[in-house]
């Protein structure tokens, strides 16, 4: 492998971003990470009414979601898709692993998707014994350098355009120029053998509508639509959130996530599937798979936690976060990044993994501003940090605290033992803010006192 | 019968910065409020509740909504204590749903209550410098506060000289700033650097513990740029004597 890797190493979500800022490579990178929004806001501008009706359709299919589900279930096997319900990652990975046998599949394309890197289908497929390729430009630069995406619209957005050629011409054997057109075409050439070769497609879903049994991709490349009509068979992998409850409602969401996602009014290319090939039709596969992912969503439903589900992942939250802008993806070592990353990943594991990813948060509200179906990300924070081991640990000394604050008497005299204990206390115990910055003393006379004084 | 207003002033105003009360106190009586100062006030929470600890963080909120209850206006030099109030009491103080209600309803962040409540633009101070602002995320975010504090120091006589990324956070964060140091002060930096190009004398904003953070950094650095200062600070030093 020639090209750098710029994964983050470290124990935890503090060291990975201590080093993030501290990698000179990584900052030049993340310049690339400007704001694109301002198609975003300007449409939201002219249109203030569509967060609102984009919310409120969220909303109303979490409040039924069984329900739309089971609708979709029968208007997709109407259609002659096959349905599947996956209750967790490891259903998921052996259902599609089952269908791939089935069919004797040794070459996988994937379109880019979210939910196949949270089950990790890429590495269960080649452990299988199947070339699995990523076909999204930036997905598969990183799956060439052998890292995981860090960021869900643009996954190689960490790297500068050097470092890509590094990674694509080690793949091709030969020199390639540090040129964004010339790579480009290098790797389209490349895909393009790869999608012929092709028996099977794996993509996410964008959208899935109940009422007409109609799967709705987005994508930039065109790569989705090769995956879905080359193969014989197409498996779409789609977490159950996914579920829309009409067709209708795609025309307001559709715009807000690529608004959002990348300043689009519209992506390239919108692919609507409603089924396999059928009679006398000349494109599309033999099959056509769909498998419902679970995995801890539907636990969420009628918890504090419920709108998380209402996500469309177009990763606004990441743009206008300053801690993902500085720190990037990797930092955040796991599928999901950003302040959605900071909910999703503790949710989705139950707590296992990312415990103290929400603590890495100034709660400054950008999230909640930015996203376009209204997900208090910055209040989840909190409320995640609440149902931690750190802040259970904490717990008897802000009951303390807050027992002595709660009378004025005692917030007297705690206030000025410390103004008299200020100076004397060491100052490795407040490292964490004296190595980088000085310690503001308490003043001499406090507020209180100085009123007392004027007013008495 | 007048209206009662109190002066919230904040743990951190109390402790560590009581000249910023005594000039929110200048600035709002300037503008003809008289204001008053609850002495059993503590603190709202805050600290307790970013921290994890919501039942300690109620137990304040229990107090703060007993200590002002019997006023009309609750004014703050800070938007993210404003904001502690009006957007979280509600679900720390579930069982007091009305009080809760009817006391986010009465407090404000001092630029807001001047210039919204009050309807006071010119309280009266003479500051013909070149400034820039630093939006304090909890009072932009969290109480919608942009245009007042530029309305104040504009009519102050003040040049406004807008910072790239003016809304954008501090690195401050409570108990972030002590458990990320690294990331807290990288943006601590960037705003500092975005401040510095405005070649402005004053960095002002509505929020102590922001001005806090940068004003550590910057005493650290020793790099040239605008001085941290709070809005009521900078207007108070522009009344008349």
């Amino acid at each position: 492998m020639s090209g750098h890797r710029i994964t983050t190493p470290g124990r935890d979500f503090q060291e990975r971003s201590a080093r993030a800022v501290a990698d000179p490579q990584l900052q030049h990178a993340l310049r690339n990470l400007d704001r694109r929004l301002r198609t975003a806001e300007e449409v939201a501008a002219a249109h203030p009414e569509w967060k609102e009706r984009a919310a409120a359709i969220r909303r109303e299919t979490l409040a039924d979601l069984d329900g739309w589900l089971l609708r979709l279930e029968r208007a997709l096997a109407d259609r002659g898709m096959h349905v599947h319900r996956a209750e967790t990652a490891d259903d998921a990975r052996d259902i599609v692993l089952d269908i791939a046998r089935a069919h004797g599949a040794r070459t996988v394309v994937k379109g880019k998707s979210m939910a196949t890197e949270e089950i990790d289908l890429g590495t269960a497929l080649e452990a299988a014994g199947m070339r699995a390729i990523e076909t999204d430009l930036g997905e598969y630069i990183v799956q060439l350098a052998g890292e995981r995406p860090s960021h869900m619209i643009t996954p190689a957005i960490h790297k500068t355009l050097p470092q890509i050629r590094d990674v694509l011409a080690h793949e091709a054997g030969h020199e390639l120029p540090v040129d964004r057109e010339a790579l480009t075409a290098w790797a389209r050439d490349r895909l393009r053998i790869e999608f012929l070769r092709a028996d099977l497609g794996i993509t996410g879903v964008n959208f899935a509508a109940a009422d007409t049994g109609t799967l709705v991709l987005v994508t930039n490349e065109g790569n989705g639509r090769y995956c879905t009509t080359l193969p014989r068979v197409h498996i779409a992998v789609m977490p159950v959130e996914k579920v829309v409850p009409r067709l209708a409602d795609v025309a307001v969401l559709l715009p807000l996530l690529t608004g959002h996602a990348t300043g689009q009014r519209l992506s390239n290319y919108v692919t609507m599937l409603s089924g396999p090939r059928g009679a006398g039709e000349v494109d599309g596969p033999d099959e056509l798979h769909v498998v419902f992912l679970d995995n801890r969503r539907r636990v969420l439903l009628g918890t504090k936690f419920e709108d998380m589900l209402a996500c469309i992942r177009c990763g606004a939250c990441l743009n206008v976060c300053p801690v993902y802008r500085h720190v990037s993806g990797h930092a955040y070592d796991a599928v999901y990044s950003g302040p959605m990353g900071k909910v999703l990943t503790p949710l989705l594991s139950g707590g296992a993994e990312g415990a103290d990813l929400p603590f890495g948060s100034s709660l400054c509200r950008a999230c909640n501003d930015a996203c376009p179906v209204q997900i208090p990300l910055a209040d989840m924070i909190v409320h995640l940090r609440a149902g931690t081991a750190t802040a259970r640990r904490a717990r008897p000394a802000w009951q303390a605290w807050s027992r002595a604050w709660a009378s004025p008497r005692s917030y007297r005299a705690t206030t000025a033992l410390a103004r008299l204990g200020a100076r004397f206390v060491p100052r490795r115990l407040l490292r964490g803010w004296t190595a980088t910055r000085d310690l503001p003393m308490p003043a001499r006379v406090p507020f209180r006192t100085r009123w007392d004084r004027e007013h008495s | 019968m007048t209206a009662r207003i109190a002066l919230f002033v904040t743990c951190v105003a109390d402790q560590l910065f009581p000249d910023t009360g005594i000039a929110t106190v200048r600035v709002l009586e300037s503008a003809g409020a008289r204001v008053e100062f609850p002495e059993a006030q503590t603190c709202c929470g805050q600290p307790a509740y970013t921290a994890g600890a919501p039942d300690a963080a109620a137990r304040l909120a229990r107090h703060h909504l007993d200590v002002f209850a019997p006023y009309d206006a609750i004014v703050t030099p800070s938007g993210s204590c404003a904001a502690m109030v009006r957007l979280h009491f509600a679900e720390l103080v579930p069982d007091r749903r009305d009080e809760v209600a009817a006391l986010a309803a009465r407090t404000f962040e001092l630029s807001e209550y001047l210039v919204d409540v009050l309807g006071v633009d010119d309280v009266g101070a003479r500051v013909e410098v070149p400034v820039t602002i630093h939006d304090a995320c909890h009072g932009l975010r969290g109480l919608r506060v942009a245009d007042a504090p530029r309305t104040l120091l504009r009519r102050a006589g003040a040049t406004i000289v807008e910072m790239t990324e003016a809304d954008t956070c501090c690195g401050f964060g409570g108990v972030f700033s002590l458990g990320y140091p690294e990331v807290s002060t990288r943006l601590a930096d960037a705003k500092l650097e975005h401040a510095r190009a405005t070649e402005t004398r004053w960095l002002v904003s509505t929020d102590l513990a922001c001005l806090m953070h940068l004003d550590a950094r910057r005493k650290r650095t020793r790099e040239p740029g605008p001085q941290p200062v709070h809005l009521a600070d900078l207007l108070a030093s522009g009344l008349p004597k």
